[in-house]
């Protein structure tokens, strides 16, 4: 988290630390493990109602941030999700509602906007692909055009909160091989989606195939080509800033947690916060968390400036992420011990969400081969 | 909010980038040093340096954020960023920044008397006199406050003996800081005294030490019946550690510190020295390969992790969200990403690190460089002393015992070489 806020966004923040701590207690998110949907749409309009899907989107157009940054004002909400391991489509609907905010037609603002915003509709972006095509970037979902529609097939997984959309935002080619992307009705014939299995306990993933679904020419979202390519790349910046915040807050709750423990276990008539052993380990733990939240804020005020850096940021922002946010919380589990290893224990909420973000959205190995294209992209303008 | 006696920043930088296009030779790559230049070159270099530093105090960007009146700038921090930004592209006097500028200028700033400082920090920023830091003690590793080297006080006079270790380029500098134990029958750290000593003198013999990539910059002295003026005390007579507390502060902060030019983009607390992991990457023949590529994306994000980590937690200190302490959690961090940054180099390099025709000489020095990885997390104080900093004074956890508190100095057991 940004260390100067103001004091519109500290009240922001601790507004939705409040209804996340009230709605979503761990033994709550204990207790819907089972539940094929994971949160409640109540719960989602709710925080609607808070602000958490109107920050990417401009006031004319019906949204509104807290600061004038957007981005960064999302990603106090992101911690939070990180701190509470919340539930709900917090990454997926928002990237979803910023890209018909920055794309599209009056006609698709004036039909979906409205209710994107007021978290009565929830949209799920259709991106990441299953193998073959399931490195970062990789597309291989057709959209064939045929007497001005267009005829979509392909499988699209992990599709996030897919089992709640109301709309999706399809990511595929064209027939020219360009980017193009389309806005289909969950109920649109041949969509189907069957939920997946996963690791994280309040957050959904569903299989979306599409199979020949015709949707006509005005579900296709901006401009295909490279128009297309730049919009998916803000969708993605859009994703990985939050999931960074969301890990930097995984961290936070974890040594909080951690602090106490260390601080109140004893054992040999000391208590564990006296071992230098564990103090050092500690201190480095501590580090790692102000340097997991310096990449995030950077990456997310790159992201907010849309400046040519952002790609960069974001990817940085997952490799370094992506590693100590696990290790770090892996350290967490090792400091409790055994207790640390158990469903009870709240520990494992924390990680599971961190390592959900750690390879949604690109790995870190995909994330970290981007970075090295972009930084010969660089020299080769600069040359 | 602005002070109106102090120059606005935009003004600031539109005078100094006329004056440095006008004055400053532009940078020249042939100049940064490859650690292996002969003793000639070496002091042809800190010549050039001194006129650099000359330059930069005739036009009036010297010592940016120290006070006007001993010959600084009497600027701001925010100054002394701009002049970091400016300075990109332009040489500067790289050689006499650190341990000079901070912490021993810093140091002398803050405790010196008005005649201290009218003597020797004009002297700092017109490059006349270039100082080192004698503080470590071949008996000691990173306890400075366990210093040995004696100074007895005789009228006027201190008479100085014993042996301090790891100054670098004691053998061209001028001046040292030097911290000395005048009082043996009082608990460690309220026995010492910080003394101004002039390096080349009689009585001090400047021993040169090879490491292990063939730098002889570090130096062991020792000194023998060395007299000095009490006038040369900085701080009062076995007050010492209050001056070496500050004294240490400044040079955990070596990172975040606005005493001194870092050119922006250099990376804070980042080697500058490293070679970028692209091009070594591409020297090896290693972009083709996707486990090469992925370790140039892993170092880039470790750099930028490190630089960001250090502006941020710089800033917290600097608005008191944090306390001095927290100046380790840096430490810790480039300590730590500076030797992944070693290694992966190390592995980039391949087979050419270990065995390598005159074609691959840089692929050859990452090997050496990557014998020397722990020095960053050894010198400037073990990164352990950072680790014990942050958990006991940052995060409050419960201090170590220890057997040197509460007893006379010369009844604290110590290591069997400087019994």
């Amino acid at each position: 988290m940004q260390l100067e806020l103001t004091a519109e966004q500290v009240f922001f923040a601790e507004t939705t630390r409040k209804f996340l701590t009230d709605t979503c207690p761990t033994s709550r998110l204990r207790e819907r493990r089972d539940d094929p949907a994971g949160f409640d749409r109540d719960f989602w309009r709710q925080g609607a109602d808070l602000g958490w899907t109107s920050l990417l989107v401009s006031e004319e157009d019906g949204g509104g941030s807290v600061s004038g940054q957007g981005v960064v004002d999302l990603t106090l909400v992101a911690f939070e999700f990180g701190r509470q391991a919340a539930p709900g489509p917090l990454t997926t609907a928002n990237v979803v509602t910023a890209a018909v905010a920055r794309a599209g037609t009056a006609e698709q603002k004036a039909e979906l906007l409205p209710d994107l915003l007021a978290g009565v509709r929830i949209g799920s972006w259709a991106y990441a692909e299953p193998r073959p095509a399931d490195r970062l970037g990789a597309v291989g979902l057709r959209a064939t055009r045929r007497h001005g529609e267009y005829v979509l097939n392909g499988r699209k997984a992990p599709a996030e909160s897919a089992g709640m959309a109301d709309l999706f935002l399809v990511t595929a080619i064209d027939d020219d091989g360009g980017l193009i992307q389309f806005l289909v009705p969950a109920g649109t014939a041949g969509v189907a989606v069957h939920p997946m299995h996963t690791l994280d306990v309040a957050r959904r993933f569903g299989h979306v195939v599409f199979d020949d679904v015709t949707v006509p020419a005005s579900a296709v979202l901006g401009d295909p080509g490279p128009a297309g390519a730049a919009d998916v790349e803000r969708q993605l910046q859009i994703a990985l800033v939050i999931q960074l915040a969301e890990m930097v807050g995984t961290m936070d709750r974890g040594l909080e947690l951690t602090t106490d423990w260390l601080f109140n276990r004893y054992s040999f008539g000391r208590p564990l916060a006296s071992y230098q052993a564990l103090k050092h380990r500690f201190a480095d733990m501590r580090a790692w968390l102000e340097a997991g939240h310096a990449v995030a804020d950077a990456a997310a005020q790159h992201v907010q400036d849309a400046s040519d850096r952002a790609g960069e940021y974001v990817s940085a922002g997952k490799s370094f992420l992506g590693v100590y946010a696990l290790e770090v919380l892996q350290e967490c589990v090792q400091f409790h011990g055994g207790i640390g290893v158990t469903f009870e224990h709240d520990l494992h909420l924390y990680l599971r969400r961190a390592v959900l973000d750690s390879q949604l959205y690109g790995t870190i190995a995909d994330h970290r081969e981007r970075l090295t294209s972009i930084l010969e992209g660089r020299e080769h303008s600069d040359g | 909010m602005a002070d109106p006696d102090v120059e606005d920043l935009d003004s600031f930088r539109h005078r100094l980038r006329g004056w440095l296009k006008d004055n400053m030779p532009p940078a020249d790559p042939r100049l940064v040093s490859n650690g292996n230049s002969s003793d000639e070159e070496e002091l042809a270099e800190i010549a050039r340096n001194r006129k650099l530093q000359r330059l930069l105090f005739d036009g009036g960007f010297a010592g940016i954020i120290f006070p006007k009146e001993y010959g600084g700038a009497g600027l701001t921090p925010a100054h002394q960023e701009v002049l970091n930004e400016e300075i990109v592209g332009y040489q500067y006097p790289s050689r006499i920044q650190v341990p000079t500028f901070s912490p021993c200028a810093a140091v002398i700033n803050d405790f010196g008397t008005d005649e201290q400082k009218r003597t020797h920090l004009p002297a700092i920023f017109k490059g006349e006199e270039i100082w080192m830091q004698f503080l470590s003690e071949p008996g000691g590793g990173s306890d400075v406050a366990g210093a040995q080297t004696g100074a007895v006080r005789d009228g006027d006079e201190w008479v100085l003996n014993g042996s301090k270790i790891w100054t670098t380029g004691a053998w061209w500098s001028d001046w040292g800081l030097c911290l000395a134990r005048t009082n043996w029958d009082v608990p460690k750290h309220r026995g010492l005294s910080v003394f101004m000593l002039r390096i080349h003198q009689p009585g001090i013999e400047v021993n040169r030490i090879e490491m292990l990539n063939g730098s002889r910059e570090f130096c062991q002295e020792f000194m023998t019946d060395v007299r000095l003026p009490d006038s040369d005390r900085i701080g009062e007579v076995d007050a010492g550690w209050t001056v070496g507390t500050r004294w240490m502060y400044h040079e955990k902060s070596l990172g975040i510190s606005y005493h001194f030019i870092r050119p922006a983009g250099s990376m804070r607390g980042v080697n500058p020295r490293a070679p970028a992991p692209l091009t070594v990457a591409r020297q090896a023949g290693r972009l083709d390969d996707p486990a090469g590529r992925q370790l140039v994306g892993e170092a880039h994000a470790l750099k930028l992790a490190g630089q960001e980590a250090s502006a941020r937690i710089g800033h917290a200190i600097g608005a008191k969200r944090f306390n001095d302490q927290a100046a380790g959690l840096s430490r810790i961090i480039t300590g730590v990403i500076n030797a992944q940054l070693a290694t992966i180099n190390l592995k980039l390099a391949g087979v050419s690190a270990v065995a390598w025709d005159d074609a691959d000489e840089g692929l050859g020095e990452l090997g050496v460089e990557f014998l020397m990885r722990q020095t960053r997390q050894i010198s400037g104080g073990t990164i352990e002393m950072s680790r014990n900093g942050v958990s006991e004074k940052f995060l409050g956890m419960p201090r170590e015992a220890r057997r040197d508190n509460d007893v006379a100095f010369r009844d604290v057991p110590r290591s069997a070489s400087s019994r």
